[in-house]
């Protein structure tokens, strides 16, 4: 293998300069639809695995927690080589997690991606993370083909016959496309899938085998041929006739673009600035002698090498030594080596041009989503994700001397993975993390403990809520402990469009304040706040109603603070809020600075809006998600009872044969150990997977409760607060 | 009864005769020390020298809780409140005297020296040709409030002096490197081409009068705290003389 793999890499080095002919391609899925086990006949296929163990190996699941478990859990890279007509092409391949824990990472890889292979399950279709994924790839223009995997179950255990087989085959394709056309009505004519077209595929890849229009033509096996083998159990022949990774790379080199014609029409698309520009232009061009532009998709901490960020090189070319500016940054930071990837494996080379997937080492101070380039330009935009950290585990190390090391831990770990939220408190020791979900913090802790061989105490899985007004009050005066400073606000909700807006498309206040503006309206605010919008955090704005108040930019930054303050910390039990509308509608200043400094301000500012916000009828959001399961019909009855014991709203449920898919909707707390009821309720035959479906009010009859769970686990007094807590 | 009583200048022994009288007579004695700095005060020598207890008050006790630690007992007690320089040169007694009023309690103020009304005998200025005073304070965040550069550049318009207060820990030197940041932000020329006088410990036996340009200013020595500035408008020619004999400002002011 090793032979093999030094093959390989000289191959690739040969290859990143012949941009024509590139692919960079990731592998989207629903859950266990079987992305993994086709990236491994693909890697097997271009000489880096053996072909015997493709299927089994799970080569790009190399955390050993994600061959343990068997789903992928991180996206991984890999480039390979392979022979299509006679001619070497490089596959740059971004294997995405398919479990929605993982979200984030999926949509960091589509950015890097032009071409996305789409896999289904055959037997279970489209499915809803399908999708997700799906409308993902359309956001960002990536140019899908079709895999129908698992074909062999549908004839084995479905017993369809060969007629039924293609019937069914042919509504699987219907369905995506009607979601295409949905998604991206533009591109719909040029990219809707067609078995005649040759972009889809049909197989096993567990069997290492598919067939295509091309397949078929090439070696005569049709769909009738397929349906006798896999009735036979003849896949081993069928394997050998017509390897997966011959149908898949054959459609991926033949329908999904390279980089010079996708940088075309995807740098309008992913990227906000002035198409005019020199950077601008080089990138559509995918022109490797102008400037760098590069996009970091994913960091690595490396024990030798430190951070290494990896992404996609639009324009230029990177080399040892050249500086790179880092968005956000105003830094620079030198590259001190490139690579590629193999496998889990970084090999160096001397130089990368642009249109590859790269790895650059002494990126110190970028971060995933980070824009690194040789001259200052508009970043890419900040990647789009819609789901929130909402389940918190609290840690401590489990002896003393590990305290400063835990804290090295957890800031690596939330730089590496940026659905991570860390808060490190290091008076107590005891740390939050908050992740995805359940899983997602089982694998945190799993790492801090076995990769960075710290022990630690964590706490049971809890779910974070947001404080939120439901009326409109206001003005509220709030004033400083000196008496000489008013402040006065009037409170009402954000609305939830504009809440949805804000998170999805990450609105902050920058530099450019008519783009902000003009988010903001399109949003659904009016005009006369969207332009006076001076802080935006978690999902709460402050707007600055007064007009020519002395001194009060002065004192800006410091109502700024008093009202981020108060956004992270409500006034009900100290969770964050959301959805609130604060507006400063007027100001009484001292002149003298002295008068105004952070400790008159800052409590003045906070204690006027915490009083506001009790008084616009104070309440609790909690987080849903949206819960998929599929089951045999007997069991249906066990799966809604226990779906209603969580407050469960079942939303839809679908028969198809002596199968039942259902959706409902269900509060994050009460999905807490789900996985294991689950289990027992139906003797492990339920086929499960949530989507962040974003918070909802609280039950009344449940507000009260709650407010009080969470105020005695923080350790607050036991009672409601008042108004006069904060305003006399 | 509340009594407001300035502790004058720089030590225990500034206090007035009337002053001092007062707390003698009182049922409780009250200090604070945050608005105004204590200089050469030392609360164990002033218990000893007036021969009473005092009491120190933090901030919060007067801002947030002024009811219950002072007004309350000042409705049937004598109590009296001590501060450094004039008794009512903080706003913020000001506004406790107000609501001492609105609780229908009797309030007496014993005044006493201020560094208000001893800048212009220290440094030889004339009182009536100050204009407004403002504070220099910290920066919050990198913003620099710019009240007291546009106060001395107003004053000096009207060929006024100013009194600049520092903050309570503040030097001379990184008060003027503050003002110097405003000026060069602004690209004006107002600090550069004044001239400065800094006043360390006035009250003292040792108080440090020096009027120079900032180049030197910034880089002398003053010693102990409390600091403050003046930047002297136009200059009557007794004004000058006495600048450079009291304050050894450069002979071609």
């Amino acid at each position: 293998m090793a032979t093999r793999g030094k093959k390989a890499v000289e191959k690739v080095k040969l290859l990143m300069d012949k941009t024509e002919r590139i692919r960079n391609i990731g592998i989207i899925a629903h859950i266990d639809h079987g992305k993994t086990t086709l990236t491994d006949n693909l890697l097997a296929g271009a000489g880096i695995i053996s072909k015997e163990l493709a299927g089994e190996q799970l080569f790009t699941d190399f955390y050993y927690l994600e061959q343990e478990r068997g789903i992928t859990i991180f996206a991984a890279n890999a480039s390979m080589v392979y022979d299509y007509k006679g001619q070497d092409y490089l596959i740059n391949l971004i294997d995405t997690p398919g479990h929605v824990d993982f979200g984030g990472d999926v949509t960091r890889a589509l950015r890097a991606v032009d071409g996305a292979v789409v896999v289904v399950d055959a037997v279970e279709g489209a499915m809803p993370q399908t999708e997700t994924v799906l409308r993902q790839a359309m956001k960002e223009y990536v140019k899908p083909v079709l895999v129908i995997n698992k074909v062999d179950r549908m004839i084995n255990e479905l017993k369809v016959d060969a007629q039924a087989m293609q019937i069914r085959l042919g509504k699987i394709i219907d369905k995506v496309n009607e979601l295409i056309r949905g998604m991206k009505k533009d591109k719909y004519e040029e990219w809707k899938f067609d078995a005649a077209k040759g972009n889809v595929a049909f197989g096993s890849a567990l069997y290492n085998w598919a067939v295509s229009i091309q397949t078929m033509k090439k070696t005569g096996i049709g769909f009738k041929d397929v349906y006798e083998y896999c009735n036979q159990e003849n896949m081993k022949e069928l394997a050998v006739k017509c390897p997966a990774y011959e149908a898949v790379l054959d459609m991926v080199i033949e329908h999904l673009p390279n980089p010079l014609e996708a940088q075309k029409y995807r740098v309008p698309v992913i990227w906000r600035g002035d198409d005019e520009s020199e950077i601008g232009k080089s990138m559509a061009r995918c022109n490797r002698d102008g400037d760098v532009a590069f996009m970091v998709t994913s960091i690595d901490v490396d024990p030798h090498a430190g951070e290494v960020a990896t992404g996609r090189l639009f324009s230029g070319s990177v080399e040892k030594g050249k500086e790179l500016f880092v968005s956000g940054t105003y830094k620079k930071d030198r590259v001190q080596q490139v690579g590629i990837f193999i496998g889990e494996e970084r090999v160096e080379v001397d130089k990368i041009p642009s249109g590859n997937i790269a790895a650059l080492v002494g990126m110190k101070d970028a971060i995933v989503g980070s824009t690194l380039s040789t001259v200052e330009m508009v970043p890419f935009e900040s990647i789009k994700h819609y789901s929130e950290p909402v389940v918190t585990v609290a840690v401590e190390a489990k002896s003393t001397k590990d305290l400063p090391h835990l804290i090295d831990v957890l800031r690596k770990l939330a730089k590496e993975d940026p659905m991570i939220r860390v808060e490190i408190n290091e008076e107590t020791g005891e740390h939050l993390v908050s992740g995805m979900g359940e899983l997602h913090l089982e694998i945190i802790t799993y790492r801090i403990e076995h990769d960075e061989g710290v022990p630690i105490i964590a706490s049971p899985p809890i779910v974070v809520y947001r404080e939120t007004v439901e009326e409109k009050v206001g003005p509220v005066e709030g004033k400083s402990p000196n008496r000489h400073n008013k402040f006065y606000f009037e409170l009402e909700p954000l609305g939830a469009e504009v809440v949805e807006k804000i998170k999805t498309e990450g609105i902050t206040v920058g530099k450019d304040k008519v783009l902000l503006r003009d988010k903001l309206i399109e949003a659904g605010m009016r005009k006369e706040e969207a332009k006076n919008v001076v802080n935006i955090i978690e999902g709460n704005v402050l707007v600055d109603m007064t007009k020519g108040i002395q001194y009060l930019r002065e004192t800006m930054e410091l109502i700024q603070e008093g009202f981020e303050d108060v956004m992270l910390k409500g006034p009900l039990a100290r969770e964050k809020c959301r959805g609130v509308k604060v507006k400063l509608v007027d100001v009484k200043l001292h002149e003298d600075s002295i008068h105004r400094g952070p400790a008159q301000v800052i409590p003045a500012v906070r204690n006027g809006i915490l009083a506001a916000i009790l008084l616009a009828k104070a309440t609790f959001l909690e987080p849903v998600q949206d819960v998929f399961i599929s089951i045999p019909q007997n069991l249906l009855g066990n799966v809604t009872r226990e779906l209603q014991g969580r407050r469960g709203q079942i939303l839809d449920i679908k028969t198809e044969g002596d199968m039942v898919s259902l959706k409902a909707e269900t509060p994050v707390a009460e999905m807490l150990g789900f996985a294991g009821d689950i289990r027992s309720a139906t003797e492990g035959r339920a086929l499960w997977s949530t989507e962040f479906a974003g918070f909802k009010p609280i039950p009344q009859t449940l507000f009260g409760e709650k407010v009080m769970e969470v105020r005695k686990r923080k350790g607050m007094k036991l009672e409601m607060p008042n108004v006069s807590d904060f305003v006399s | 009864m509340l009594t407001f009583v300035g502790l004058g200048l720089y030590d225990e022994k500034d206090i007035t005769l009337k002053g001092l009288e007062a707390i003698r007579t009182a049922d409780v004695v009250y200090a604070e020390f945050y608005t105004s700095p204590l200089g050469g005060k030392r609360v164990e020598k002033m218990e000893e020298v007036y021969g009473r207890k005092i009491f120190i008050l933090q901030r919060s006790d007067i801002e947030e809780h002024a009811e219950k630690v002072i007004l309350e007992h000042a409705k049937n007690q004598n109590v009296v409140l001590l501060c450094g320089g004039d008794a009512m040169i903080a706003t913020t007694h000001v506004d406790l005297r107000l609501r001492a009023i609105d609780m229908g309690i009797e309030t007496r103020i014993i005044h006493a020296p201020s560094i208000s009304s001893a800048v212009a005998g220290v440094c030889g200025l004339q009182n009536y040709k100050f204009g407004k005073s403002a504070t220099v304070s910290p920066p919050y965040k990198e913003v620099i409030s710019e009240v007291p550069y546009e106060t001395i550049r107003a004053n000096k318009e009207r060929g006024l002096h100013t009194l600049l207060y520092l903050d309570i820990s503040m030097r001379i030197h990184e008060a003027l490197v503050l003002l110097e940041a405003v000026e060069e932000k602004k690209g004006e020329e107002v600090l550069k081409k004044s001239l400065i006088v800094g006043i360390a410990r006035a009250g003292s036996d040792k108080p440090i009068v020096k009027a120079d340009y900032l180049p030197v200013l910034k880089n002398y020595e003053f010693g102990e705290l409390p600091h403050v500035l003046v930047l002297p408008g136009e200059l009557h020619f007794l004004e000058r003389e006495a600048l450079i004999k009291i304050a050894q400002a450069p002979e071609d002011i």
